[in-house]
């Protein structure tokens, strides 16, 4: 863990089930079962996956907003500390808690209706020891500004604003507190698309300015292409890949990777993207199937892959893949 | 050209609130020809679901068809009628609703009745359209009904169809959802489907299975499909002749190739540059459309889109720009290609 801001190693999430009147525990939704990533200071990282995929849940559980079942999150703190976030306790979290911050999917609920955006966006001020409301209220135009948003709006609430002012206003409030890692939960997926490449834009140039760290969870691929560095793909609560932007749309590893690049349906009528659908439906996390999560949608699928488990493995440098075919194939 | 099945002029749709009048359709004027799938893009507030709405007769009150017509030639008849006349709980309404044009809706969870099962909801449909089903001097029975709900389901893909026409929708997956859905909305053989963003709550791979499905009914049963999305990609793969519209108004219009390849109008040109590819740069900026969407009580004079054009000229906000011929095969409504305006 040499310049890595953050390394997950192993992270699971299980939610039990329970069943009759003594809320008996007859089994556990894997949502989160393996997921292993470093962030490197100041890069995107971008976590693809179809829904119930368990992406958000992993961002959630690095967030601590719930608390993991096993795995480690070490995180490296502003002193060069290394801290294990999966099981640090609340009262030694709370100070972390300045410097990892979350932007929302809906910018339409994630901001409080009741408060005006000078609240809005100051209350993490607040939380974090800014008690003089003047002082607040400098900060808080700064943000705006930040943000390209006008500071005499500070006083209004947000009713007034459009989806896009909104989504910029939460990201006003997510920087208030000068994090180190940002994650962005489907950031711009509510969004028009001529309003999606302005908050895109607005994302890259925030972090260049402050050495930003993303973890920018989303599905559409594109947009991710577009913002990350580099991208990891989730499949039934498992990390399945992982690799560099470029050399993952080059090659991808994995064929539930190819199958969801196929499946993207090109902004191009010249270029036809019908070959290739991906068939059947994403098995439950509640009952996934046996070896290979993916074997039965899988068109490569052999009897290794329907007993045996592919473990995440490094099959050219800085490229992981969880398929027993990686690097003997092309997908 | 054969005679349009469909065909839309200067539709105008408001809604009276107390803030005041807003003009969801603004004189939105299309054909759409038999068996064709014509795509209508546009960002969220440009009138394109409640043109539709227009069409089925669905408008919620307070909204209204303030004027324009909306030509629809039912089958076997020669003449066309006009939807916009008729009355919307009338009987003939009602039976063109379903029967002739039918609705896929975005959301195929608030779609169905969560305390039917699919399949009485689609049954419930072909009895009330039954003459459609009927052969000579037969009465539908509620068997022949059950009978042809299974064989619609497994036209659209769905596994074991004789056990999924017992089911809730809330026991079904998205995509199954959305296959019971077009199941549904097929059983009448209509004329024309009317596609509402049909594929925007789920997920990519199951979208891929829901387009190709769509397709391949499209070819086999040559209805006419109005295919309404925000998502370019899905338009391109989709739709042979796009429709382009803005706050109500259609901006431009020709055929799929000319749309993405020679676009005409300054909003599709931005719209078009504004998404990130799955080929070009990766973390550079993308060039974008400035501004935002106008409030819809604060409509632009002039051609809406002014304010936000790179191209605006001083003549733009003071005439409204009418859909005209650009080239053989486009319309588009800009100053820029020629200089005839909107009267009123």
């Amino acid at each position: 863990m040499s310049d890595a801001l953050l390394e997950v190693r192993g992270l699971q999430k299980f939610f039990p089930i329970t069943h009759g009147f003594f809320q008996r525990v007859v089994g556990h939704v894997r949502a989160v079962d393996g997921v292993d990533f470093t962030l490197k200071e100041g890069e995107t990282l971008g976590l693809v996956g179809e829904s119930g995929c368990g992406k958000t849940t992993a961002s959630r559980c690095i967030l601590r907003a719930i608390d993991p079942t096993g795995g480690k999150i070490l995180y490296r703190t502003k002193s060069g500390k290394v801290v294990d976030l999966a099981t640090l306790p609340q009262g030694a979290l709370l100070p972390l808690r300045a410097e990892i911050q979350m932007i929302f999917q809906d910018p339409f609920g994630s901001l409080n209706p009741r408060m005006t955006l000078l609240d809005n966006v100051g209350e993490p001020l607040l939380v974090n020891g800014m008690k003089n409301r003047r002082e607040r209220a400098d900060r808080v135009a700064e943000l705006l500004r930040l943000v390209g948003l006008r500071p005499e709006f500070m006083h209004r609430f947000p009713h007034a604003f459009s989806g896009g002012q909104r989504q910029r206003i939460g990201i006003a409030r997510a920087l208030a507190t000068n994090p180190r890692l940002v994650v962005a939960d489907e950031p711009v997926s509510a969004l028009d698309v001529s309003i999606q490449a302005q908050v895109l834009n607005l994302l890259l140039e925030l972090q260049a300015k402050f050495k930003l760290t993303f973890l920018f969870v989303a599905h559409d691929l594109s947009v991710v292409r577009h913002i990350s560095d580099r991208i990891a793909v989730m499949y039934v609560g498992q990390l399945v890949e992982l690799a560099p932007t470029g050399e993952i749309f080059r090659q991808p590893q994995h064929p539930y990777t190819a199958a969801l690049m196929r499946a993207v349906p090109a902004a191009d009528p010249r270029v036809r993207t019908a070959d290739g659908i991906l068939g059947g439906e994403v098995p439950s996390p509640a009952a996934p199937p046996s070896g290979c999560y993916f074997h039965p949608r899988c068109r490569h699928a052999t009897e290794r892959c329907r007993t045996e488990a592919p473990a995440l493995r490094e099959v050219a440098p800085g490229h992981f893949s969880r398929c027993h075919f990686a690097g003997e194939m092309k997908f | 050209m054969s005679e349009p099945l469909l065909s839309v002029r200067h539709l105008r749709v408001s809604f009276t609130m107390d803030e005041g009048l807003v003009r969801a359709v603004d004189g939105t004027s299309f054909d759409v020809q038999p068996g064709q799938v014509l795509g209508v893009v546009g960002e969220s507030g440009c009138g394109k679901s409640v043109t539709m709405r227009a069409i089925l007769q669905l408008v919620e009150k307070p909204g209204r068809i303030t004027s324009g017509s909306i030509r629809f030639r039912r089958r076997d008849s020669a003449e066309s009628i006009d939807l916009a006349q008729l009355a919307p709980r009338g009987a003939e309404m009602r039976d063109i609703r379903g029967a002739e044009i039918a609705l896929i809706p975005q959301e195929p969870m608030a779609a169905f009745s969560p305390v039917h099962t699919v399949g009485d909801q689609i049954i419930e449909a072909i009895l009330l359209h039954g003459h459609r089903w009927r052969e000579k001097g037969r009465k539908l029975t509620r068997a022949d009904a059950r009978d042809i709900t299974v064989g619609l389901f497994r036209d659209v893909g769905i596994s074991m169809p004789e056990q999924r026409v017992d089911a809730y929708s809330w026991q079904l997956s998205g995509g199954l959802r959305q296959r019971a859905m077009i199941a549904m909305a097929l059983s009448c053989k209509p004329r024309l489907l009317i596609a509402d963003e049909p594929t925007t709550a789920i997920d990519v791979t199951t979208q891929a299975q829901v387009l190709a499905l769509l397709r391949d009914l499209q070819a086999r049963y040559d209805t006419a499909i109005i295919f309404i999305t925000h998502d370019l990609g899905v338009i391109a793969q989709m739709a042979s002749y796009v429709v382009v519209m803005y706050l109500g108004r259609v901006m431009e219009e020709g055929p799929v190739d000319e749309i993405f390849h020679a676009p005409k109008h300054p909003y599709t040109r931005a719209l078009l540059r504004s998404i990130p590819s799955l080929y070009g740069a990766t973390r550079v900026a993308l060039p974008v459309i400035s501004g935002a969407l106008p409030h819809p009580f604060n409509r632009p004079p002039g051609c809406p889109f002014h304010p936000r054009c790179p191209d605006a000229m001083p003549h733009c906000s003071a005439a409204v720009p009418s859909l005209q011929p650009v080239g053989t095969t486009q319309l588009a409504s800009c100053f820029l290609h020629h200089d005839i305006a909107d009267p009123s």
